[in-house]
């Protein structure tokens, strides 16, 4: 029971934050909506059994990404409110209509499973520990794990690339001293 | 009264239905790509409902996959949008129309 309080209180939290990021004219309340949605969602694996997501949850989105965009967002202008005067005729109508259709779509696709879905969660009792999770990543999935150390060195490298180039080629690096 | 995984697939239905609204409604690239996340987050927690569900930890491994993808992909969208304000002093999708003929 006290199960079922918890996860009523933090889906409102997550539904509430969403909602503000989908609203706010400010990103900064965007980005912080969606911080409230995110950190509700580690509090549901956590709800799961999956207490290393739930940890690599906070630390990574909540703590790194949500950090990487509230930079982004302080370096390129904060107290810049959008104007929502649409140069596309229709394009807000079209975008609503076809946002509900398709919120109605996955979930009368998925209504039935949910609700007729298996009774209560399986008999094997699951815990996402570190070892638990290591014991699968290290063993059947090693070579996709290290794929992902590619995928994250040439994300790296694409981005100095992004900040180094400009339109007219490498932009002159300072060695803070005022010599290029 | 229990907890099932289908709690937990509804409101992840309706949180990735809130984000591909806020993909088709906002102009703001920033907020686009915040709403991309919570989309990805969505679908993460219908993983570990499954893994749950099933009683296999397969789901809590793929959701580690998508976890390291997504910071890949914040990192390289976030370089791609100053990159594009230091051009343009804009972050408003509307602006950017470089390659209309």
């Amino acid at each position: 029971m006290a199960e079922v309080v918890v996860f009523v209180v933090f889906a409102f939290a997550a539904l509430a934050g969403a909602f503000v990021m989908l609203l706010a004219r400010n990103p900064v309340y965007s980005a912080i909506g969606l911080l409230t949605t995110m950190f509700s969602i580690a509090v549901f694996y956590v709800l799961l059994d999956a207490h290393f997501v739930a940890a690599i949850q906070v630390i990574i989105y909540t703590g790194a990404v949500m950090t990487l965009f509230m930079f982004v967002i302080m370096m390129i202008g904060v107290d810049r409110d959008e104007d929502t005067s649409e140069r596309i005729p229709y394009q807000r109508p079209i975008g609503i209509v076809l946002a509900v259709g398709f919120a109605a779509v996955i979930v009368a696709a998925g209504s039935g499973a949910w609700v007729t879905g298996s009774a209560s969660f399986a008999t094997p009792d699951l815990n996402g520990t570190i070892e638990a999770v290591a014991d699968e990543l290290f063993g059947t999935w090693t070579i996709p794990f290290l794929g992902t150390v590619f995928l994250l060195t040439i994300a790296a490298l694409g981005t100095i690339a992004l900040a180094r180039y400009g339109p007219t080629g490498p932009r002159p690096i300072d060695d803070g001293e005022g010599r290029t | 009264m229990t907890l099932t995984a289908g709690w937990f697939m509804g409101l992840a239905a309706v949180l990735f239905a809130l984000g591909g609204a806020g993909v088709l409604l906002r102009r703001n690239a920033l907020v686009m790509f915040m709403s991309i996340e919570l989309m990805l987050n969505a679908v993460n927690l219908t993983f570990v409902a499954a893994s749950k569900a099933l009683g296999q930890i397969e789901g809590q491994v793929a959701t580690l996959f998508v976890i390291v993808v997504a910071a890949a992909e914040v990192t390289v969208g976030l370089a791609i949008i100053v990159a594009i304000f230091h051009n343009r002093a804009s972050a408003d999708v509307d602006e950017f129309a470089e390659l209309k003929g």
